[in-house]
C-alpha cells in the first residue's frame, strides 16, 4: 500500500473546485483510493465527492491518500499535486 | 408592502415577479416495486447518470463559474457511495424513487449538521435528488422561463434556486433573484454576483408575492419592495450610485470626528475568515463555536478545537477575536450533553452557560483549547516579530452576576485574562452594573435580548414588529448596559443583527457601545455610515430614538439626526 501525506493548500480547502478536480482524477484510476483527514482518521472513498466534502478539509490541514496496485505511485503523485496546489 | 432579506449581490433590479413553484414531492415512505430488483436498479442508475449528463451539459453551455459548479454537481449525481446506497435500498424492496430519496438523505444530514459552507450545499443536494426523482416518476421539473412575453427581464423568486436553474439565465432575462432560503455562500449568491444580477436571499415570505407584481430588489440593503412608487425607485437607484462611489472597505471604524469604534465580523467557523478580511473587519466580534460540536457523537478533542480557534487568531494579528463558548440547548441537542428532561420551551431551557454548569468537562476542554490556541499564537507572533491577536472569551445565556463570576473565574484560572459574558437576558441588562464588575467585557446579543424582553419568539414571523431592534424598550436595555460598562471602564460590544443596520450602528455608538460586530457583508455600509457622522450626532440620534414611543418613530427620529445616511442610500 502506497501513500502520500499532503497539506491542502487551496484557500477553499478540499471543497468546490479542488474537490471536484481531485475526484475527477481519482475516478479515472483503476484501483481503490482512500483519503484520511489528519493521522488516524477514518478513511473515505477518494472517488466519492460527497465523502470528500464530508471530510471538511480546510486550508492547511493534512490528508493522507492511499492506493495499492500497479500505477498507484503515479496516481498518488497526481492526487497529491492537486491537493497541494494553492 | 416590503420584505427584507440579506443582500448578497449588489445593485438594483426591477421587474415583474415570477415565482418558481412546484417542488417535486417526496416519494411515499415504504413504497415498493413489482418484479425482480435488476430492472429497478438499472432504472435508478440510468436516471442518476442522465441527470449527471444534463448537469454537465448545462454547465458547458453556461461556461465560466457555472461550468465548474455544475461539473461538481454532476459528480455528486454519479457518486459511487450514493449509487451503492441506492442499489442496496432497492435490493431491500424499496422502489427506485424512494431509494434515491433515502440514499440522498444520509449525505444531506451529514452536510446539514456541519452547518456553514457545507450546510449551504444541502440545497444543491436536494436539487440533484429532485431531478433524479422527477426523471423516475415523470413529475415535471419547475424551470425558470426564458422570458415572460413582456420583453423585459423579470424578478425570479423561489424557495431556493439550484445552479442548474440559474446557470443559463443572464442579465437580459432576469432583473434580480429573491430566495427564501440560502446564505452568502449559496450558489444563488455566487452565480448572481458572477452574472452581475442583484440578489436577496434569506427573505421570508418572498414566494407569497403575487406573480406579475412589479418588484424592486435592492441587493445592497436586502430590501424587496412591491409595487414601488417612482420616488422609491429614484431613491434606491441614486442610493446605489452614491453607495458605489462612496463605500469604504478599509481602515478602522471611526466617526467623522475620529472617535474609534472597532468594526468586527461575526463568524461561524474558519471558512468565514476570508470574507471577514475582505470586508475590512478589524477582528472577530462573535466567533460561534457550535460548528465544532454539532452532529458529533462526542465532544471534539482539545487539539481539533485549538486548530479552529488558532485560525481566527492568525487571521487578525494585533486584532481582537471574541470567541463565544458553546451555545447549545434542547433545540440543538448534542449526544454528549443530554438534556435532563424534554423541554417544551427550549429557548428558556438548559442552554448556553447553564449546560456548562452541568457538564463542566466540556467547558474545561473548550477553555483549555482556547488557552493553548492563544499561547501558540503568541509564540508564533514573537517568532515572526508581529503582534499576537487579543483573544477574548465570552459565555452565552448568562442571567446573574453569580453565573458571570463563575465563568470569569474559570477563564482566569485557565490563563485566559479577557473573560466576558453576553448580555441577552433582560435580568443581565437590568443588573448590568453588578455583572460588569466581575467580568472584563460584555457583548450585547440584541436578537435574543429582544426575544426575551418582548416574550416574542425569534422564529415567529407574525411577531416581527415586537422583534424590531428599534423598539425603545430594547434601546433602554442597551443604554443601561453600555452606561454600566462605561462607568466601570469595561468595553461593551453589540454582536446582534442590529449592528448591521448603519443607522442603528450610529445609535448604538451614541448609546455608549464601544465595538460593533456583524455579518461581514454589512461592514462597508456601517463603516461608511459611521464615518459620515460625529459622535455628537450619534448621541443626539440615540437620545431622539429613546425619546420616541414606537419603533417606527424611534427609527425616524434617529435618522433625522443622521443626515449623512441619505446620500449613502442606507
Amino acid at each position: 500500500m502506497a501513500e502520500r501525506k499532503v497539506t491542502v493548500a487551496a484557500e477553499v480547502g478540499l471543497h468546490a473546485r479542488p474537490a471536484a478536480t481531485f475526484v475527477q482524477t481519482a475516478v479515472k484510476a483503476p484501483m481503490d483510493i482512500t483519503v484520511t483527514k489528519g493521522v488516524g482518521g477514518t478513511p473515505v472513498n477518494g472517488k466519492s465527492i460527497l465523502q470528500i466534502l464530508g471530510l471538511d478539509v480546510r486550508q492547511g490541514e493534512d490528508i493522507v491518500i492511499r492506493a495499492e496496485g500497479e500505477g498507484a505511485d503515479e496516481v498518488l503523485d497526481q492526487l497529491a499535486a492537486i491537493a497541494g496546489t494553492p | 408592502m416590503n420584505l427584507r432579506g440579506a443582500g448578497v449581490s449588489p445593485g438594483i433590479g426591477m421587474g415583474a415577479a415570477y415565482v418558481l413553484t412546484g417542488a417535486v414531492p417526496e416519494p411515499v415512505a415504504g413504497s415498493t416495486y413489482e418484479g425482480p430488483p435488476e430492472p429497478e436498479r438499472e432504472r435508478a442508475v440510468a436516471a442518476l447518470r442522465q441527470v449527471a449528463g444534463e448537469l454537465e451539459a448545462c454547465g458547458n453551455r453556461a461556461g465560466g463559474e457555472a461550468k465548474e459548479i455544475l461539473k461538481a454537481q454532476a459528480l455528486i449525481a454519479e457518486d459511487p457511495g450514493l449509487v451503492v446506497g441506492v442499489k442496496a435500498l432497492i435490493d431491500e424492496g424499496i422502489a427506485a424513487p424512494r431509494a434515491v430519496y433515502q440514499a440522498f438523505a444520509k449525505y444531506r444530514d451529514m452536510l446539514a449538521s456541519a452547518g456553514g459552507y457545507l450546510g449551504e450545499r444541502v440545497a444543491d443536494l436536494d436539487d440533484i435528488r429532485d431531478r433524479v426523482i422527477a426523471r423516475l416518476t415523470g413529475h415535471p421539473l419547475p424551470a425558470p422561463p426564458p422570458d415572460l412575453g413582456t420583453g423585459e427581464p423579470y424578478v425570479l423568486i423561489a424557495i431556493d434556486l439550484a445552479p442548474a436553474d440559474t446557470a443559463l439565465l443572464s442579465k437580459d432575462v432576469v432583473a434580480a433573484f429573491v430566495t427564501e432560503g440560502g446564505g452568502p455562500t449559496s450558489h444563488t449568491a455566487i452565480l448572481s454576483r458572477a452574472m452581475g444580477v442583484p440578489a436577496v436571499v434569506a427573505c421570508p415570505g418572498a414566494t407569497e408575492i403575487p406573480p406579475g407584481t412589479r418588484v424592486l430588489v435592492d441587493g445592497n440593503t436586502g430590501e424587496v419592495r412591491l409595487e414601488p412608487t417612482e420616488s422609491d425607485v429614484a431613491r434606491h437607484v441614486s442610493a446605489n450610485d452614491a453607495r458605489r462611489q462612496r463605500m469604504t472597505t478599509g481602515g478602522p471604524g471611526r466617526t467623522r470626528d475620529g472617535y474609534l469604534v472597532q468594526l468586527l465580523a461575526n463568524i461561524g467557523g474558519p471558512g468565514d475568515l476570508d470574507g471577514a478580511l475582505a470586508a475590512g473587519a478589524e477582528g472577530v466580534g462573535l466567533y460561534r463555536t457550535e460548528f465544532l460540536f454539532l452532529g458529533r457523537p462526542e465532544a471534539p478533542s482539545v487539539a481539533e478545537q485549538e486548530q479552529a480557534y488558532r485560525a481566527a487568531l492568525a487571521a487578525f494579528p494585533g486584532g481582537k477575536v471574541v470567541v463565544r463558548t458553546l451555545d447549545a440547548g434542547a433545540d440543538k441537542p448534542l449526544a454528549f450533553l443530554p438534556p435532563a428532561a424534554p423541554e417544551p420551551n427550549p429557548a428558556l431551557g438548559e442552554r448556553g452557560l447553564r449546560l456548562f454548569e452541568k457538564f463542566p468537562k466540556v467547558m474545561d476542554a473548550q477553555l483549555e483549547a482556547l488557552s493553548v490556541a492563544a499561547a501558540v499564537d503568541r509564540a508564533g507572533a514573537v517568532r515572526a516579530g508581529t503582534a499576537a491577536a487579543e483573544l477574548q472569551v465570552m459565555a452565552p445565556m448568562v442571567a446573574t452576576a453569580q453565573e458571570a463570576k463563575w465563568f470569569a473565574d474559570a477563564c482566569h484560572t485557565r490563563g485566559l485574562p479577557q473573560a466576558g459574558v453576553m448580555i441577552e437576558i433582560p435580568a443581565a441588562a437590568l443588573r448590568a452594573e453588578s455583572l460588569v464588575t466581575v467580568v472584563d467585557f460584555v457583548s450585547i446579543g440584541t436578537n435574543d435580548l429582544s426575544q426575551y424582553t418582548f416574550a416574542a419568539d425569534r422564529q415567529s414571523g407574525a411577531l416581527g414588529s415586537l422583534q424590531d431592534p428599534w423598539q425603545p424598550a430594547l434601546l433602554d436595555l442597551v443604554a443601561m448596559t453600555a452606561t454600566a460598562a462605561a462607568d466601570n471602564g469595561k468595553p461593551c460590544g453589540v454582536c446582534g443583527e442590529s449592528a448591521a443596520d448603519p443607522a442603528m450602528a450610529c445609535v448604538l455608538v451614541g448609546l455608549g457601545v464601544t465595538t460593533l460586530s456583524m455579518g461581514a457583508a454589512a461592514l462597508p455600509a456601517v463603516r461608511t455610515g459611521l464615518g459620515a457622522h460625529t459622535l455628537d450626532q450619534c448621541q443626539l440620534a440615540a437620545q431622539a430614538a429613546r425619546g420616541a414611543s414606537t419603533a417606527a418613530h424611534a427609527r425616524a427620529a434617529a435618522r433625522s439626526h443622521l443626515p449623512g445616511l441619505v446620500p449613502l442610500g442606507v
